[in-house]
């Protein structure tokens, strides 16, 4: 944060982005801007359009219409420029089967003249005793590994990670996060495409939620729940049927008891109230617990459903 | 060009952990050369009239080192390409400044440098094994070889560029093979084939290879005719390959 601060420049604009195919609109109308240092996070279901987005910043893919600036850059005439300046892991790619961890980092690595930092690269990415292991015989973190040390070899400016924690256990999704969060403390704009609710919510600064092509909403985790996801949660257990009457409160929304179990939505203050009025009725629950709410309320509040995968 | 050289080499390491590109590079046409050495091997000359009049492994020993070009073209790069293209290699090594030009740079100079050293297998086992006469006019034969090694590497970068899977890239690959390997001047005597099987020989790219790199070695000139059809195959190819390549990209 200290570097957005700091420098708040500009690293990507997105004005207006549309790629469209014969019959399709694969992104509408998109616009956004990235801060120096940032991580930034496109979130949506699969079919969204987050990828062909971030593929139209990498000059993977021409957009339709609309204007894109990276590091001041137009990726569809820079991009000799660009590419020497941006690191990519991208979904659904690989290396050659039979190319060893070290032979991938070197052939990147020739890439940037005079560079020669791939061998601290594989230490610092925990890959130093797979230096001679074939890309087949990686495990699903280990690939990982070795695509995000690749996309940092040329010491990027921005990086961007395409659905990088999919198809890995939790142990090893929660080490990509740490990871990410390494890479953004050495100075890097991250811009971090995903469809996991809880990953976007831990790791970016600020979000933009996708749906079908259209930006939604884009703030930060905090900015969107606040915003579209007022309600809050809070359940406790109490089996009699002496319960005072939480309708009330006028910042209850919504009461409903399954079981030995009492749920309670509402807004603002609400907890505050309902325990002291509990509290008033002898009745001192010793399991109060209160949910936050999540991205997942958000997207339902924009969009009428839940992400679907 | 460093980069060039680099991903040339890591191509190249990885073509030799490659056993099936391996075996049909090297071991295969190596294969039929000793089994036709053993059928015809002991006829020293072609008086029955079959072999063109040439003795059969002198027939034989050009026709395979052809094989080995075919083998490298049909079979080796088209299958390794697609195989890229459908894993995201090329999109992973795209985005890297790593563009597909460069892959198939390298692809074409380790494709060329494993198709001298099988040819030269071929050559040595011709000579030394069969007793094969060395060529009248070697300069010619490395021109020939080299004509025709161009031509099916080019052929094999568009397979590479317009076969959209690589089984597509197998079933097509091994069709081809087959076919000039047994219409295409490496099968039977052309003097035992029928007619129309003579004809489909003529329309393979080998055929024509295995003439230019027979004639080279039998001293019998410059066969220009041939020349001219290796080198339209190398130019229509390597075009077709580069607006395919071009338009995808």
């Amino acid at each position: 944060m200290i570097n957005t601060i700091q420098d708040t420049s500009k690293v990507i604009r997105v004005e207006n982005l549309r790629k469209s195919y014969k019959d399709l609109v694969a992104v509408d109308d998109v616009s956004f801007e990235v801060s120096r240092g940032e991580i930034f996070g496109l979130l949506g279901p699969n079919g969204a359009g987050k990828t062909t987005t971030v593929e139209c910043l990498q000059g993977l893919r021409r957009c339709t219409s609309g204007k894109i600036s990276v590091l001041g850059l137009d990726p569809a005439k820079n991009i000799g420029e660009l590419r020497r300046r941006i690191g990519s892991q991208l979904q659904d790619s690989e290396l050659p089967q039979r190319i060893k961890v070290w032979e991938a980092l070197d052939l990147f690595a020739s890439i940037t003249p005079g560079e020669n930092g791939w061998r601290k690269l594989m230490k610092d990415w925990d890959l130093e005793s797979k230096a001679n292991a074939s890309f087949s015989s990686l495990s699903g973190g280990q690939k990982q590994r070795l695509f995000i040390a690749l996309a940092l070899v040329n010491h990027p400016e921005v990086v961007f990670l395409d659905e990088m924690t999919t198809g890995l256990d939790p142990v090893a999704r929660h080490g990509a996060w740490d990871l990410i969060k390494e890479i953004r403390a050495n100075g890097t704009t991250v811009i971090l495409v995903t469809h996991f609710m809880d990953e976007a919510e831990e790791l970016c600064d600020r979000l933009a939620i996708v749906n079908q092509g259209k930006l939604l909403a884009l703030d930060s985790p905090f900015g969107l729940t606040s915003k579209y996801a007022t309600n809050m949660k809070a359940a406790f257990s109490y089996e009699g049927d002496d319960l005072p009457s939480m309708e009330d409160i006028p910042q209850v929304k919504k009461v409903t008891r399954i079981g030995g179990t009492v749920e309670v939505e509402g807004i603002g203050s609400f907890v505050s109230l309902m325990a002291a009025k509990l509290v008033n009725h002898g009745i001192v629950p010793n399991d109060l617990r209160t949910r936050q709410p999540s991205l997942e309320d958000v997207f339902l509040t924009l969009t009428g459903h839940r992400i679907e995968v | 060009m460093r980069t060039l050289g680099r991903l040339t080499l890591v191509e190249m390491k990885l073509f030799i952990r490659e056993p099936i590109t391996m075996f049909f590079t090297f071991a295969l046409p190596l294969l039929f050369l000793f089994v036709m050495g053993g059928v015809f091997g002991k006829m020293t000359n072609g008086g029955a009239g079959d072999f063109h009049g040439l003795s059969a492994m002198a027939f034989y020993t050009p026709a395979y080192i052809a094989l080995v070009l075919t083998s490298v073209g049909v079979v080796g790069l088209p299958g390794h390409l697609t195989g890229y293209r459908e894993r995201g290699v090329l999109r992973r090594f795209r985005a890297s400044s790593l563009s597909i030009w460069r892959i198939f740079a390298a692809q074409g100079l380790v494709s060329l440098a494993t198709a001298a050293l099988g040819g030269i297998m071929i050559l040595i086992a011709g000579v030394f094994v069969f007793h094969v006469s060395l060529p009248q006019n070697p300069f010619f034969v490395i021109l020939a070889f080299l004509v025709s090694a161009l031509s099916f590497i080019s052929l094999g970068l568009l397979l590479g560029a317009v076969l959209p899977t690589s089984r597509a890239a197998q079933g097509v690959g091994l069709v081809l093979f087959f076919v000039m390997l047994i219409l295409g001047g490496a099968g039977p005597p052309p003097e035992a084939m029928t007619h129309l099987m003579r004809v489909v020989g003529d329309f393979t790219p080998m055929q024509h290879a295995v003439t230019l790199l027979q004639n080279a070695w039998q001293g019998l000139g410059w066969n220009w005719m041939e020349f001219g059809i290796m080198a339209g195959i190398l130019i229509v190819s390597l075009t077709a390959a580069t607006l395919v390549i071009r338009r995808n990209s």
